[in-house]
C-alpha cells in the first residue's frame, strides 16, 4: 500500500486502539469508582474541594449544573478579556507585544472559553506568555467543561427516575486533572523530544543558511500544542498553528498531533458504552461516526491526492498531489486527512491551508463542520450527536408504531420542541452570518481576497467555522476587523452555550421521568438499522439544508474546475 | 367484527368532501396546521405576483409560467384539506349510520308519582329524553336511547349495532342491566332510565372526536408537528438567505423559483395528511365497532405493554364441559354413566347440562318414579337423586370421600389417583357415588377457544405481555395458562386484584389495558391506560374505561392495539417518506435556480431536465399530486405485521425512506417529460 495511506490508517488505527481503555478509564472516573490514579489525585482533589468549599458528594439537578456552568463560563470571558487587553504591562512578555483592542479580545476570550479558537491575530505578535499562559488554561477548562456536560448526559442516560445527576464540580475537576492533564503531559513529552520548544525566553536569534540573521518566536509551545490537540481546542501558539516548523516539526509529530485530537472524542463514545453498560450503543454511535467520518475524509484524500486538474491539463506535474499550501514533510494524503479530521472533531487546528485545498475537499471541510456531529468536540459532539438521536427516535418510534422512547424514557412534546430549537440553530446562524456578510458587502464581503464562488466559501468558511466552534479558518479574508469580531463572537457563544443547554436539559427533563422497562415491542437503538436512521436525520438535517449555499460555493468551484 | 366493506371513496362522500377542501382554505381554518398555512401565504404571494405582471412587471418571468404555480400551489392546498374533508366524511358518514337508528324513535315515557311509576305511557320524539327519565319497551319496540333497565328482564335484538344476530338476555340489577338505542326488543317489558343527556351519548362523543371543531390534537400529533414545524422553520431560514446568495453570486432568482423551492422542501406532504390520518384511525377503531372517547386512547392502545383478559369468554368457551368418564375399578361403565346422567338430571349448571351432553342420554329416557333431588348446598359440596333405595351423589372429590368414609366404605386408591391426575392437567374432576359406593370420576376441562393461542403469540411478538384474570385455583389457572399460551395469570382473582395487579404493573412504567363489563370492574378500568367496556355492562362501567366495544368482544382488545399502532406508523413512515422526498427535490430545483447563472451547475442536473422552468413546475407538480396518491394509504394505515421492532423499522425504511428517495426522482422526471411537450 502507499505508505501515505498506509501512514493514516494507521494512526485511524492506533487511536481507535488507544480510545477503548481510555473510555473504560473515563468511565470509571465519572462513575466515582477506584483507578489507578487515585493514589495521585486524590488528596490533590481533596485539598482543592476544601479549599473552594465543594462538597463533592452533593449531586445537582440540570437547572442547578447549567447555572454554575454559565456562571462559571462568564467568570472565565471576563479574566480573560483583563489578561488579553492588558498583557502589554503584565508579566511574561519578553517580546513586548501590545495588548489587544476590545473587539478581538472580545473575539478572542469569547472564543476561546468556548473551545472553538477562531484567532484572528497570531501568536508570535499579537499574545505575550502570559496571555499565552491564560489562554492554555482556558483550552484545559473550556475542554473539561465540555467533557462535564457528557459526564451529567452520561449520568442522566442511567435507568433510572431522578434529578440528582452529580456533582459539576466534581465532574470540572477530575476532567481537567484525571483525564486532559495526564494525556497532556504525555503528549508535551513527544512533542518535546522532536523539538518543539518549550522555554520563557523570548525570541531567539539564529543565522539562517543565507546568512542572514532572524529573530525566531518560541515559548512554551510544547505545552500549548498538546491541550491544544488533546481538548480539541485547534488554537495554535503561532498564527501558522500546526503547519508551523516549531509547532509540528516531523512526521511523527504530525501524527501525534492528528492521534492526539481524535484520542479524547473516540474514548468518550466508548467511555458511554462503558458507563452505562451499553457497549452495543456506543459500537451504534461510534459506527455512524465512522461511515460519515470517512465519508468525507476519504474523497478528500483523493482529491488532494490528484491534485489539480487544471494544473494537470497545463502540462505540470502534479505527481505529489495538490501541494499548494500543504508541508513538504506531511504531504498530500496526511495534510487531506487532518483536514477533515480538525473540522469533523472541532479543533481547528491545521497543518495545511484549507484556502488552498481542492474545491471537493473545501465542500469535505464545510460539511464536516455542518454536521458538526460526527466524534466531534471534547463531550459536546456527543451531545449534539444526542440531539439527532432523540429526533431519530421519534420517528422510527413511529414507523415502528410506538410512542417513541429512549433508553427506556418517553420522548413528548416538551422535548421534541428543544431538540428541534437546537437542530436548526446551527442551520440559523450559518446561514443568518453569512447572509449578512453578502447582504452587507461593505462590511463582510469587501474584505475578500478572492471574488466568486471561492469567497463565498470562505465567508460561508468563517460562519461555519465559528458555529460548530472549530476554529480553523478558511482564511483569505480580513477578518480581524469589528464586523468579523463582532459577528462571529456572538455566533461563537450562541452556538456553544444553547447545544449544551438544549441537550442537557432534555437529558434533565428524561431523567426525572419514570422508566419504562423494555420489551420486545420496544425499538432497539443499537442496532444498525437505528444507526442508518440517525445518518439518515443527519444528513437530511445537517447536511441538506446547506445545499443551496454549497452548490454557490464549493460545488460551483468544483464543477467550473471540471469544465 | 362486523365491517362495512365500502370503497374508500363514495360519491356521496367525495362530493360534501370536495364542497368542504374549499371552504378549509379559509385562513381561520388552515392555521391550525402550519406547514399548510406556509404553504397558503406562498400560494397567496404568487397570486400577488401573477397581478403585479398583468400590470407590466417584466423581471418575473411569463404570465402563463407564473399563473401555473400559483394554480400547482392551490392544488396543493385544495388537495390537503380533501384529504382532512374526506377522513372526517368517512368518519361522521359511519358514526350517522349508527345514530341514525335511534334518531326520532318515539319513546313511551313514563312519568313518576311518588317513588312509583304509573303505567300512563306519554309517547314523545326520543330526542326530548333527559337523563333521568324512564321510558317502558315492550315486545317490537326499538329502544330510544341509551340507558339502565331498573325493571323487568328482555330478549334484546342487537344486530343494529353489533351486527350479531343472536339475541341477547338484558335484565335490571346486576352487569346485564345497560341498553343502547338503536336495539330491539324482541320478547317481555322492560323499564328502563336514561342514563345520558341528549348529545351526549358517547357516539355524539365520537362524532364531536372526528369533527374538525372540537377536535383536540393528541400529545403525539403535537410533538409531531413541532417537529414538522422545525423543518418547516429550517427551510424558511434556507430560502430567505438564500437571497442574499444569489444575488452576491449574480444569479437573481424569481418570486415563482423562491416559493416553489420553499413549497417543495418543507414537508408538505405528512403536513396535508396529518389530520387526515388521525381521523382514519379513529374511523378504523368505529369501524371494528369501537366506540373511543378520545383519539388519544386509540394512540395509547398502541404502546399498550400488559394485556388483561379474563379468562370466561375470552380464552376458553363460555363454562367448563365434561370432557371424559372414568369409572372406578370394577364398575360396568354404562352404570357409571347412567348415575351419573341421573345425578345431573335436575342440575341447570352448564357444567350439569355438558355431563348429559357427554353422555348423549336423555335423563328422562329411564322413566324414573318419585325422583327426589338433592339440591347442592355450600354444606355437603354435593347433589344428586334419590330413587327408590338409590342414593347417587355427584360433588368435588374430597365431599364424596367423606360421605364414602363415614359409612364405612373405602374410597379407592386408584379414584384418588385419577382425581390428582385430572387437577394437574387443569380439568376439575367431579366424583360420582351410588349408596356411598365410588362409580367413578367424571372430568371437566376447559375449551379454550380455536385460534386464541396465534392471537397470543401475535400480540407477543408486538411486546404485549398478556395476563389471564380466573377464579379458578392457582393450578387450574396455571394449566389453561400455559394451554392458552398466555404470559402470566391471576387466580383466584378478586376484583381489588386487578386493580392491584394494573398499579403494579403501572408502578413498573408499563402501560396496562384491559377489559371489563360489571360495576366492580369500574375503578380498574378507570385505573388502566386503555380501558374497554363491553356495551353490555353496566353504565358505571362504560363511564370508568376510555372505550365501549359495541361487539362485546373480549378480544377486541387485540384489534384495538393494532388499530393504535397503525396509526403512529402511518405518521411515521410518511414523515420518512415526505421528508425523504427532499432529496430528489433539491436536485430537481437547485439547479434550475442557478444554472443561467452559473452554467458549470449544470452538473448537478442528475436528472436531465429539460429547463429551469419545467424543473420547477415539475418538482411542484410532483409534490402536489404525490398528496391525492397517498390518501388511501393515510385513510387505510400502513399494514402492521408483528416481526419486532427493528425488523418493521428496516421493512419500513427500506419501504418508506428509500422509497422516498427513490419515487420523486422518476416522478418528477416524468413530470418534466409531459412538461415539456408544452413548453
Amino acid at each position: 500500500m502507499n505508505t501515505e495511506i498506509l501512514g493514516i490508517v494507521l494512526v485511524f488505527v492506533l487511536t481507535v486502539a488507544f480510545a477503548i481503555p481510555l473510555g473504560r478509564y473515563i468511565a470509571r472516573v465519572y462513575n466515582g469508582d477506584s483507578t489507578f490514579t487515585d493514589g495521585i489525585f486524590n488528596p490533590f482533589e481533596k485539598l482543592l474541594y476544601r479549599f473552594c468549599g465543594i462538597s463533592p458528594n452533593e449531586e445537582m439537578g440540570w437547572k442547578q449544573h447549567l447555572k454554575i456552568l454559565l456562571t462559571i463560563n462568564f467568570v472565565w470571558f471576563l479574566l480573560s478579556m483583563f489578561v488579553l487587553m492588558c498583557q502589554g504591562w503584565l508579566p511574561l512578555n519578553p517580546d513586548n507585544n501590545p495588548g489587544m483592542s476590545a473587539d478581538l479580545a472580545f473575539n478572542t476570550a469569547i472564543s476561546f472559553v468556548v473551545n472553538c479558537n477562531l484567532q484572528h491575530y497570531s501568536g508570535e505578535t499579537g499574545l505575550s506568555y502570559f496571555g499565552q499562559l491564560f489562554l492554555m488554561f482556558l483550552q484545559f477548562v473550556s475542554a473539561a467543561t465540555g467533557l462535564t456536560t457528557a459526564a451529567i448526559l452520561f449520568n442522566a442516560l442511567k435507568e433510572r427516575t431522578t434529578d440528582k445527576l452529580g456533582n459539576f464540580y466534581v465532574y470540572l475537576i477530575k476532567s481537567c486533572t484525571r483525564i486532559l492533564l495526564p494525556l497532556s503531559v504525555i503528549t508535551a513529552i513527544i512533542l518535546v523530544f522532536n523539538g518543539t520548544p518549550m522555554t520563557f525566553d523570548g525570541k531567539q536569534q539564529m543565522t539562517t543558511l543565507q546568512g542572514e540573521t532572524v529573530n525566531v518566536s518560541t515559548g512554551p509551545v510544547a505545552a500549548f500544542t498538546a491541550i491544544k490537540h488533546i481538548g480539541t481546542n485547534g488554537g495554535g501558539f503561532f498564527g501558522a498553528n500546526s503547519a508551523h516548523p516549531l509547532e509540528n516539526p516531523t512526521y511523527l509529530t504530525n501524527m501525534v498531533e492528528l492521534g492526539a485530537q481524535m484520542l479524547v472524542p473516540f474514548a468518550m463514545i466508548f467511555a458511554l458504552g462503558f458507563y452505562l453498560n451499553r457497549k452495543k450503543l456506543a459500537l451504534m454511535i461510534f459506527g455512524v461516526m465512522t461511515v460519515g467520518f470517512l465519508l468525507l475524509a476519504i474523497p478528500t484524500v483523493i482529491a488532494e491526492m490528484n491534485g489539480n486538474p487544471a494544473l494537470t491539463k497545463m502540462g505540470i506535474n502534479t505527481g505529489m498531489g495538490a501541494t499548494e499550501g500543504k508541508e513538504v514533510r506531511f504531504g498530500a494524503a496526511a495534510s487531506g486527512f487532518w483536514s477533515i479530521a480538525t473540522t469533523v472533531i472541532s479543533t481547528g487546528s491545521v497543518n495545511s491551508m484549507h484556502d488552498s485545498a481542492m474545491p471537493l475537499s473545501g465542500l469535505m471541510q464545510l460539511l464536516a463542520m455542518m454536521v458538526n456531529c460526527f466524534y466531534g468536540g471534547c463531550g459536546v459532539g456527543l451531545l449534539n450527536f444526542y440531539i439527532f438521536i432523540i429526533l431519530a427516535v421519534f420517528i422510527s418510534g413511529l414507523m415502528v408504531g410506538r410512542t417513541p422512547e429512549f433508553l427506556g424514557k418517553k420522548i413528548e412534546a416538551r422535548e421534541m420542541k428543544i431538540a428541534m430549537i437546537i437542530a436548526l440553530l446551527h442551520t440559523l446562524l450559518i446561514l443568518s452570518g453569512t447572509a449578512l456578510s453578502t447582504a452587507f458587502a461593505e462590511y463582510g464581503a469587501s474584505t475578500l481576497n478572492n471574488p466568486g464562488y471561492h469567497g463565498f466559501s470562505e465567508i460561508l468558511y468563517e460562519f461555519t467555522s465559528a458555529s460548530a466552534n472549530n476554529g480553523s479558518g478558511m482564511e483569505g479574508l480580513g477578518d480581524n476587523n469589528p464586523w468579523w469580531n463582532i459577528t462571529t463572537g456572538v455566533v461563537l457563544l450562541l452556538s456553544r452555550f444553547l447545544p449544551i443547554i438544549g441537550p442537557i436539559a432534555i437529558a434533565g427533563i428524561l431523567a426525572a421521568k419514570k422508566h419504562v422497562p423494555e420489551s420486545s415491542g420496544t425499538l432497539k437503538t443499537d442496532t444498525s438499522t437505528f444507526g442508518l436512521m440517525v445518518f439518515a436525520v443527519i444528513f437530511i438535517i445537517a447536511a441538506l439544508s446547506f445545499f443551496p449555499a454549497l452548490a454557490l460555493g464549493p460545488i460551483a468551484e468544483y464543477f467550473s474546475l471540471l469544465n | 367484527m362486523k365491517t362495512q366493506n365500502k370503497s374508500l371513496f363514495q360519491k356521496e362522500l367525495v362530493l360534501e368532501a370536495l364542497k368542504q377542501s374549499v371552504i378549509k382554505l379559509s385562513p381561520k381554518s388552515l392555521i391550525r396546521n402550519p406547514i399548510m398555512f406556509t404553504v397558503e401565504i406562498g400560494t397567496a404571494v404568487m397570486l400577488a405576483v401573477c397581478i403585479w405582471i398583468l400590470t407590466g412587471e417584466q423581471s418575473q418571468g411569463s404570465f402563463a409560467y407564473n399563473f401555473v404555480i400559483f394554480l400547482v400551489l392551490l392544488f396543493t392546498l385544495l388537495f390537503a384539506n380533501f384529504a382532512e374533508a374526506i377522513a372526517e366524511a368517512r368518519g361522521k358518514a359511519q358514526a350517522d349510520s349508527l345514530r341514525k337508528t335511534r334518531e326520532e324513535t318515539p319513546a313511551k315515557k313514563i312519568v313518576p308519582v311518588g317513588d312509583i311509576y304509573l303505567d300512563e305511557v306519554t309517547v314523545v320524539p326520543s330526542s326530548s329524553l333527559a337523563k333521568g327519565d324512564v321510558f317502558v319497551c315492550e315486545e317490537g319496540d326499538t329502544i330510544p336511547t341509551d340507558g339502565e333497565i331498573i325493571e323487568g328482564i328482555a330478549t334484546i335484538d342487537e344486530s343494529a349495532i353489533t351486527g350479531e344476530s343472536a339475541p341477547v338476555i338484558r335484565e335490571s340489577g346486576g352487569d346485564k342491566s345497560s341498553v343502547t338505542g338503536g336495539t330491539k326488543v324482541l320478547s317481555d317489558k322492560i323499564k328502563v332510565r336514561v342514563t345520558t343527556e341528549p348529545g351526549e351519548s358517547f357516539l355524539d362523543k365520537m362524532i364531536a372526536l372526528v369533527e374538525g371543531a372540537s377536535r383536540q390534537k393528541t400529545p403525539n400529533e403535537i410533538a409531531l408537528t413541532i417537529l414538522l414545524a422545525g423543518f418547516t422553520l429550517i427551510f424558511i431560514i434556507v430560502c430567505v438567505t438564500l437571497k442574499p446568495f444569489a444575488d452576491f453570486s449574480n444569479a437573481p432568482i424569481t418570486i415563482a423559483a423562491f416559493i416553489a423551492l420553499f413549497v417543495c422542501l418543507i414537508p408538505t406532504t405528512i403536513g396535508g395528511l396529518l389530520s387526515a390520518i388521525g381521523i382514519a384511525g379513529m374511523d378504523r377503531a368505529l369501524r371494528a365497532n369501537v366506540i373511543t372517547k378520545s383519539g388519544k386512547a386509540v394512540e395509547t392502545a398502541g404502546d399498550i405493554d400488559v394485556l388483561l383478559l379474563d379468562k370466561t369468554g375470552t380464552i376458553t368457551i363460555g363454562n367448563r364441559k365434561a370432557t371424559h368418564f372414568y369409572p372406578a375399578e370394577g364398575i360396568d361403565e354404562k352404570d357409571f354413566i347412567k348415575a351419573a346422567v341421573l345425578s345431573s338430571f335436575s342440575d341447570e349448571t352448564p357444567e350439569g347440562k355438558s355431563i348429559i351432553e357427554l353422555a348423549g342420554i336423555n335423563p328422562s329416557s329411564f322413566n324414573v318414579a318419585n325422583p327426589i333431588f338433592i339440591k347442592f348446598t355450600a354444606e355437603t359440596r354435593s347433589s344428586g337423586i334419590d330413587l327408590e333405595g338409590i342414593r347417587i351423589r355427584k360433588g368435588a372429590s374430597d365431599s364424596i370421600k367423606t360421605i364414602v368414609e363415614k359409612s364405612g366404605n373405602t374410597y379407592p386408591e386408584s379414584v384418588a389417583n385419577k382425581v390428582a391426575e385430572i387437577a394437574g392437567n387443569g380439568g376439575t374432576p367431579l366424583v360420582v357415588s351410588q349408596n356411598e359406593k365410588v362409580l367413578g370420576v367424571i372430568e371437566l376441562q376447559d375449551i379454550i377457544k380455536t385460534g386464541i393461542q396465534e392471537r397470543f403469540e401475535r400480540l407477543r411478538k408486538m411486546g404485549v405481555k398478556t395476563v389471564m384474570v380466573t377464579g379458578d385455583n392457582p393450578l387450574t389457572a396455571r394449566f389453561i395458562a400455559e394451554k392458552a399460551g398466555v404470559d402470566d395469570f391471576i387466580a383466584e382473582a378478586k376484583p381489588e386484584d386487578k386493580m392491584n395487579y394494573i398499579k403494579a404493573e403501572q408502578q413498573k412504567g408499563k402501560l396496562v389495558a384491559m377489559m371489563g363489563d360489571g360495576t366492580n370492574d369500574a375503578p380498574a378500568l378507570a385505573q388502566a391506560d386503555v380501558g374497554v367496556a363491553m356495551n353490555s355492562g353496566t353504565q358505571a362501567a362504560k363511564e370508568a374505561g376510555n372505550m365501549v366495544d359495541l361487539d362485546n368482544d373480549p378480544t377486541k382488545l387485540i384489534e384495538i392495539v393494532e388499530i393504535g399502532k397503525q396509526l403512529l406508523m402511518t405518521r411515521g413512515t410518511l414523515t420518512t417518506f415526505s421528508i425523504a422526498n427532499d432529496v430528489a427535490k433539491y436536485f430537481a430545483i437547485i439547479p434550475a435556480l442557478f444554472i443561467t447563472a452559473i452554467p458549470a451547475l449544470q452538473g448537478l442536473n442528475i436528472m436531465n431536465l429539460h429547463s429551469p422552468e419545467s424543473a420547477i413546475l415539475s418538482a411542484v407538480i410532483f409534490n402536489a399530486v404525490v398528496i391525492p396518491f397517498l390518501i388511501p394509504l393515510a385513510l387505510k394505515g400502513v399494514a402492521y405485521k408483528p416481526i419486532g421492532a427493528s425488523a418493521l423499522l428496516r421493512r419500513n425504511l427500506l419501504i418508506y425512506g428509500l422509497g422516498g428517495i427513490i419515487v420523486p426522482f422518476i416522478g418528477i422526471k416524468v413530470i418534466d417529460v409531459v412538461v415539456a411537450l408544452f413548453i
